[in-house]
């Protein structure tokens, strides 16, 4: 990769390290390496050859860091160390490990710059090199904005070709066998005349030698397991009920309990009346915690009951009290006093705006709950020199540094056993919960506490994703689109995430205008503008945050303005994008679905979109039907690029995942306040989609960018508007607002 | 109070009115039930009570009405139920959160329905919610299930 000159880069890289953790380190930290966690616990005899492979005599131990929220990620960044290592994956042991800087996550923070992601030039290349070495310094170790695979590809896959050539070494030493007439093969090393020395026979010796860390990656050609389909890891688990997940731990003498917070968030108490519910059977406390009220209790049942007969007199939140104050906000918020950034503007908007007929429209996204299956939950032990904590977390090295302040302990002596979730959708890169859990704990030292949330709890007290509007504005002539300028309005998410997690970053909000901003179009007037609303409730990352809302919009007016310009939706985009790999998707995906426009007969309709996020550019092609029953969506077609596919059965998956909960919530879901309060608090009123209105999915993974990316969130974002679209083919209204269900009927 | 779990007989000291969900997952252990709404609006707390699938956060403990069968009594990894292998087979899980639920829910249909349409297995099915989003995989394999089931 190119760089800048030394004076510039470090003098930048001290200018912003205080993006993530606060702390400026000088460029001779940054070329330090970072410690192996790994090295201090290991015993006589033992190897840990990377932060990543611990070989003892019993058994082979892969640390695979990022959570597991669904994704298949576990297996992944097994299948990765295997690959180079020459083992069967499913004999090794997989650990979470434990929070730690060898662990951080560079691609997020890169993520987050003010370039899009599909600009490679020298400039925005250099400056996420760096950033991703401030990540490094500052321990950010976190699972999410699809950055796993991105991030931890080449590091994986090193650590296991480092471990394969160490134990050749130590092989060589014991033998005097030349090195290069070594081989490895499930687990051992294979000498000349055939014998087999087990790797973890030679944990001692390779203990002893330094490792050997000058490794190539082996090609794609030679890969036996990556790029192939192969069995997921956890699929059998899975499929037979013995996957444990956060809520599922059981730990002896433990204790349950629930939580009762203010329905409007942060609003204290006045007061509270615990009589009734200390009155009731099986109830141990009543404890105060962040938000609200606790009930211990011997089960979860009993802590649910007693929860709800706690008597308290709610204060009221400082945020506006209803939906329609809070549209209000954001439409009061379209001002230069709340302009957050215009990280693009080519051409000359203004003027061509000027002189000519202006197209313009409003659209609107409404606040979304995360509501993974799995309600929130964490078990805690507190006991005088040692806390453990059992959940499934996105930020381990938050929950760590939470306990340690809540309690006073030395962080070495805090456990976080990240365990599986039964989804997230981005909920779990917050740890309230967790933090509950520990104040729960900490009133019965010595007892193990399970906290779990009821579903009521969990949507009430979501970080959801917040509303959003915007307001587009553009003019067409000769075919074509013209002129495109689109503001963005939505209270900031960075300023309310980041600031609950790390630190508030300087610099405009991005996640404000991803998926705006960012699309890799070349109008000859082109205009974006992000305003940042008053804050509300505190909000959070919702399965592509930002883009999840702007997509719909940006695509939704393009598609308006290409629809007056009477051009074709998928030729017109094609004619202003030149980036390469965005184009293959948007050509692929017109091959798959024999493309010949929006017009496929009488009661049905064809929409199509294309979103560049997370890197990753897709385009999805969508057909309806309408029947007497409601709008039917009969096939969806996905063309992606993510770069090379390392497990393609799971990526399709995620792909399909995805795209299913972009059209699931922008059919039917919002979460609106009244008091206050969310008014929907469960999944009667918030469901997604169901198997009913599934359609039919077609995928296409290209394989030809050449940066290798994640799939968890990227179909999620064109999802929605290419709905819109179709719809619109079908019915001739325009979807302007979401969720769809307010305008029309499915079925 | 008695329970027959997957052939096993229980005795539980609990009250009459609590769901049986909360009972075997907090009086039992047996957490492949789950937990996901208490309202009967996922089914991932789905259990067979005498072969059939019911939402066990409805069912109080009093008025359990014959023997349970949870996920472990269908088929172990050791010993999978043909649903089971389809699910594997067409790796239908994401999080893995429904899917004990899923897996009985289409036990149930299959026992009542040997070959499903589509429109059976949506209206069979469209009660178990999955977040993540596996419905397309979730089909594939119940037709599997079912040819594979019917070829024994
Ligand atoms: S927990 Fe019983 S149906 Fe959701
Ligand atoms: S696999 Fe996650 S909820 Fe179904």
């Amino acid at each position: 990769m190119e760089r800048v000159g030394t004076i510039a880069r470090r003098s930048f890289l001290i200018g912003s390290a205080s993006i993530l953790g606060g702390v400026a380190f000088g460029a001779y930290f940054v070329t330090r390496p970072t410690p192996n966690p790994l090295l201090e616990g290991l015993a006589e005899g033992e190897a840990a050859l990377t932060p990543f492979v611990k070989i003892t005599p019993q058994g082979i131990t892969f640390i695979v860091p990022r959570a597991d929220v669904g994704q298949g990620i576990t297996s992944t960044q097994a299948m990765l160390i295997a690959e180079e290592l020459d083992i069967d994956p499913a004999t090794v042991t997989l650990d979470p490990g434990q929070p730690n800087q060898a662990y951080f996550n560079g691609t997020v923070a890169a993520e987050s710059l003010p370039f899009p992601a599909w600009d490679q030039g020298i400039v925005p290349n250099t400056v996420r090199d760096l950033m991703g070495q401030v990540a490094r310094l500052t321990s950010s170790q976190f699972t999410g904005g699809s950055s796993s695979v991105a991030d931890l590809h080449e590091t994986l896959r090193f650590a296991g070709a480092t471990a394969r050539e160490t134990l050749k070494a130590a092989v060589s030493a014991r033998t005097g066998i030349a090195h290069a007439d070594l081989r490895t093969e499930d687990g051992h090393v294979v000498l000349p005349d055939m014998t087999r020395i087990s790797y973890t026979e030679l944990s001692a010796e390779a203990a002893a030698i330094e490792p050997v860390t000058d490794v190539t990656l082996r090609p794609v050609s030679e890969w036996t397991r990556l790029g192939k389909p192969y069995q997921r890891l956890d699929i059998v688990a899975k499929s037979t009920g013995t996957q444990d997940f956060g809520i599922d731990v059981v730990l002896p003498g433990m204790l349950h309990a629930a939580v009762r917070a203010n329905p409007g968030r942060g609003g204290g108490m006045a007061g509270y009346n615990a009589d009734a519910a200390l009155a009731m059977q099986g109830v141990r406390s009543v404890v105060e915690v962040n938000e609200g009220l606790a009930v211990i209790a011997e089960n979860t049942w009993f802590a649910f009951q007693a929860a709800q007969a706690l008597e308290v007199d709610w204060l009221p939140p400082d945020y506006p009290a209803s939906s329609a104050e809070m549209w209000q906000a954001l439409v009061d918020a379209r001002t230069d006093d709340f302009r957050n950034s215009r990280l693009r503007d080519d051409g000359d908007v203004e003027a061509a705006l000027a002189d000519a007929t202006v197209i313009e429209a409003e659209y609107r996204s409404p606040f979304l709950a995360h509501a993974a299956l799995e309600p929130l939950s964490a078990t805690v032990l507190v006991e005088a020199d040692r806390v453990q904590i059992w959940t499934a977390t996105q930020i381990p090295a938050v929950v760590r540094d939470a306990a340690v302040k809540l309690t006073g302990v030395d962080p070495s002596l805090v456990t976080v056993h990240a365990l599986s979730a039964g989804g997230s959708f981005g909920r779990r890169l917050d740890h309230d919960y967790v933090v509950q859990a520990i104040q729960i704990a900490a009133t019965m030292p010595g007892t193990p506490i399970k906290t779990t949330w009821s579903r009521e709890e969990d949507m009430t007290h979501d970080f959801p994703r917040p509303l959003h509007m915007a307001v587009g504005r553009g003019t067409v002539g000769n075919g074509r689109v013209l002129a495109y300028d689109l503001d963005s309005i939505s209270p900031s998410l960075v300023s309310s995430w980041f600031g609950r997690i790390f630190i508030v970053p300087p610099g405009p909000d991005t996640m404000l205008v991803w998926g705006a901003f960012d699309q890799p179009y070349a109008i000859p007037n082109y205009r974006v503008t992000g305003y940042a609303a008053p804050p509300m409730m505190p909000i959070g990352s919702w399965r592509s945050p930002g883009a999840c809302s702007n997509s719909f919009f940006h695509e939704s007016f393009l598609s308006e303005l290409i629809h007056a310009a009477g051009a074709d939706p998928l030729e017109e985009r094609l004619r202003l994008i030149a980036d390469a790999d965005s184009r293959r998707v948007l050509e692929a995906v017109g091959e798959m679905s024999n493309w010949s426009g929006a017009d496929i007969g009488p009661g049905r309709g064809r929409g199509i979109a294309f979103a560049h996020t997370h890197g990753v550019p897709v385009a999805e092609v969508i057909d309806v039907t309408m029947t007497d029953r409601g709008i039917r969506i009969d096939e969806v077609w996905i063309a992606a690029d993510c770069g090379t596919v390392f497990d393609p059965v799971n990526a399709e998956a995620q792909l399909t995942g995805a795209a299913i909960f972009g059209l699931g919530h922008a059919m039917n879901c919002e979460l609106t306040y009244e008091n206050h309060a969310v008014q929907q608090t469960n999944f009667n009123s918030f469901e997604g989609m169901r198997l009913h209105q599934t359609p039919r999915f077609h995928t296409q993974l290209l394989q030809r960018a050449e940066r290798v990316r994640g799939l968890g969130e990227p179909a999620t974002a064109p999802a929605a508007p290419a709905l819109a679209d179709a719809v619109f083919a079908a019915t001739g209204e325009r979807l302007r607002e979401m969720p769809f269900s307010r305008s029309v009927d499915f079925i | 109070m008695n329970l027959k779990i997957n052939g096993t007989k229980h005795v539980v000291d609990l009250p009459g009115d609590m769901p049986l969900l909360w009972v075997l997952r907090d009086g039992l252990n047996i957490t492949s039930v789950k937990y996901g709404c208490g309202i009967a609006q996922c089914g991932a707390c789905t259990v067979h009570i005498d072969g059939e699938a019911v939402r066990s956060c409805q069912v109080a403990l009093a008025d359990v009405w014959g023997e349970i069968t949870t996920i472990e009594g269908l088929g172990t990894p050791d010993a999978l139920h043909a649903i089971q292998a389809a699910w594997i087979d067409h790796q239908v899980a994401q999080c893995g959160y429904c899917q004990s639920g899923q897996i009985l829910q289409a036990a149930d249909l299959l026992a009542r329905n040997p070959e499903p349409t589509d429109e059976d297995i949506d209206a069979a099915m469209s009660g178990n919610l999955c977040r993540c989003g596996t419905y397309p995989r979730i089909r594939a394999a119940v037709h599997a299930a079912a040819s594979a089931i019917r070829e024994m």
